[in-house]
């Protein structure tokens, strides 16, 4: 009514010009993350894992694959076997965490990662290799022993799996 | 030097310094160049280098905009290319040029490629009336702003041809609700400027600025604001650009337009402003006059002053209806701009050749018929207005 509307509108954008911009600069600036942030590199302790492929038969999308032989050396209790082949094709993967969850033996963890851009789906699948290569900086979601030690994983030191027990 | 007749050479001593400097330059004791070469090159350089000047500050005046609409809605703008993403608009010119330019299958060749020609030259047309600062013009003609309407009301033309030769029906469409939005504020923009017209009782943009005692800004607030309202649906800027309606239509007449032409397109829109900006600076803010400061200065300080309110409006305000546009237009706009006229007309006939205080009172009058008349005509408008058809009622379900 009478343009009231127009001027207040006009002063809104005023005061946003006086402003500071809202934009966070992405690449150079990024906003804090949280310690348990589920993000998309996983962290897997061989010396914890004993094959017994819960988190293969928790996934809902199943794209989870380990192979493995009797006869490991791994240093839990109860039988060992030694893991060949443990695929995990993130390029499918939704990130909900159940295969953390289902780990009986806390060997593996969510990452705090999201900045995979790949230009082949195949790259998307992270080996075995590359999760015993990869530096051990597990999410604190579903892990509060972790959360105790008030763990950082964006900014802490790796941690070994000794560290990460129960 | 006098003996060759050079018109306007009295009246425009920007254009004299030049003459002057390149028909007395000697060389070894001759001039070698005639008269009537210097006055082509004097001509020549002054009309380029105005139209380049135009361009240039058109292109910085781009990144201005984008980056200050940006803060306007709590962005940063672009920022990337240069410091503080000065070069954007390089970035953007190399992009546009190195496009590819395709024109497709069913369009009116001729229409369609000289379409960005028509849209573009009006707008730089416009500067070569008007006054950028003390005898600094490209030429003073007695129907300046004459001039200025007809040359304006141009660029429909090019933005009909553009969306029409398309073969496009969301182009076609956008034409013609660019061509029905122009005749309808072309009635009232012209009507508010001939009360400035009957006060200053010339149309010569010069002495329209040396008429200004007070600024007509003063004189004619409803004149102003019929004018900045119509000349902003004449450039089919923000609250009115329902030619381009960008989630209506994609983008209007220039829709199957790429690469340059297509910037061409871009950047008449933008000289655009400057040029309404500089015709309101002139007509309303005393153009070049002011203190202290150099008269070219001035002008171009008040120009930036119109260009960011317009600016301003753009960013604020979403888009109005087809119907809601013609309605401000005819039923708004229009009254109002009539009765301005009158008042004008009554008060230049009560007062002849009036003194300071009789301009203030006449100031006061105006101000309190301008306010009163908004006030009137939009409790009258704002339910019109927003006046939708009726929708079909929900049936009441249970309850009390």
């Amino acid at each position: 009514m009478y343009g009231l509307g127009i001027a207040k509108g006009l002063s809104v954008t005023l005061v946003n010009l006086f402003r500071k911009p809202f934009t966070i600069q992405y690449p150079e600036e990024a906003v804090p993350q949280a310690p348990r942030f589920r993000g998309e590199e996983f962290v897997w302790y061989e010396e914890r894992c004993t094959g017994c492929a819960s988190c293969a038969k928790f996934c809902p999308l199943g794209i989870i694959k380990i192979v493995t032989h009797p006869g490991g050396t791994d240093v839990q209790e109860g039988e060992s076997y030694a893991i060949d082949v443990f695929d995990i094709d993130i390029g499918r993967c939704m990130f909900c965490g159940l295969c953390v969850e289902a780990c009986p033996y806390d060997a593996l963890f969510m990452g705090s990662g999201f900045e995979r851009g790949v230009y082949r789906r195949d790259d998307l699948i992270i080996t075995v290799e590359e999760l015993k290569q990869a530096e051990k900086r597990p999410s604190t979601w579903f892990r509060p022993q972790l959360e105790a030690k008030n763990y950082r994983p964006q900014t802490a030191e790796p941690l070994s799996w000794e560290e990460v027990g129960r | 030097m006098e003996s060759v007749y050079v018109p306007f050479r009295e009246a425009n001593s920007f254009y004299r310094n030049m003459y002057d400097l390149f028909a007395d330059w000697t060389f070894w004791g001759v001039s070698p160049i005639p008269d009537w070469l210097a006055y082509l090159l004097a001509g020549f350089l002054i009309v380029f280098s105005v139209v380049n000047v135009v361009i240039i500050v058109t292109t910085i005046g781009t990144w201005v905009e984008r980056r200050l609409i940006g803060r306007f809605q709590s962005r940063v703008g672009p920022n990337r290319w240069g410091p503080w993403g000065l070069l954007t608009p390089v970035a953007d010119a190399v992009k546009l040029l190195s496009k590819e330019d395709t024109t497709p299958e069913g369009v009116d060749r001729w229409v369609f490629n000289l379409a960005p020609l028509v849209f573009i030259t009006p707008p730089i047309l416009v500067f070569a009336v008007i006054p950028f600062g003390k005898d600094t013009y490209i030429a003073n003609l007695n129907i300046g702003i004459l001039f200025i309407i007809a040359v304006t009301t141009v660029t429909t033309i090019g933005m009909f041809m553009g969306g029409w030769a398309s073969g496009n029906r969301y182009s076609l469409f956008g034409a013609m609700r660019g061509v029905a939005q122009l005749v309808s504020y072309e009635v009232p923009m012209v009507l508010s400027i001939v009360g400035i017209l009957l006060l200053a009782g010339s149309l010569s943009l010069v002495d329209i600025v040396e008429a200004q005692v007070i600024p007509f800004i003063f004189l004619q607030p409803l004149g102003f604001f019929i004018f900045i309202l119509a000349i902003s649906a004449e450039m089919n800027r923000s609250p009115f650009d329902i030619v381009e309606a960008d989630s209506e239509l994609v983008a209007g007449f220039h829709t199957e337009y790429s690469g340059m032409k297509w910037g061409t397109f871009q950047l008449a829109e933008f000289i655009a402003p400057f040029g309404a900006a500089a015709i309101m600076s002139t007509i309303f803010l005393k153009g070049w006059e002011g203190p202290f400061l150099p008269s070219q200065l001035w002008f171009f300080l008040k120009v930036c002053f119109f260009w960011f309110i317009l600016l301003w409006v753009r960013a604020t305000l979403p888009r109005l209806r087809v119907d809601q546009i013609m309605a401000l237009a005819w039923k708004f706009l229009f009254p109002l701009s009539l009765l301005n006229l009158f008042v004008t007309a009554a008060e230049v006939l009560v007062w002849d050749d009036p003194t300071i205080g009789q301009l203030w009172a006449m100031a006061g009058i105006n101000w309190a018929i301008a306010i009163t008349c908004l006030i009137v005509s939009s409790r009258l408008m704002s339910d019109k207005l927003t006046t939708r058809p009726p929708l079909v009622p929900v049936p009441k379900r249970g309850g009390n």
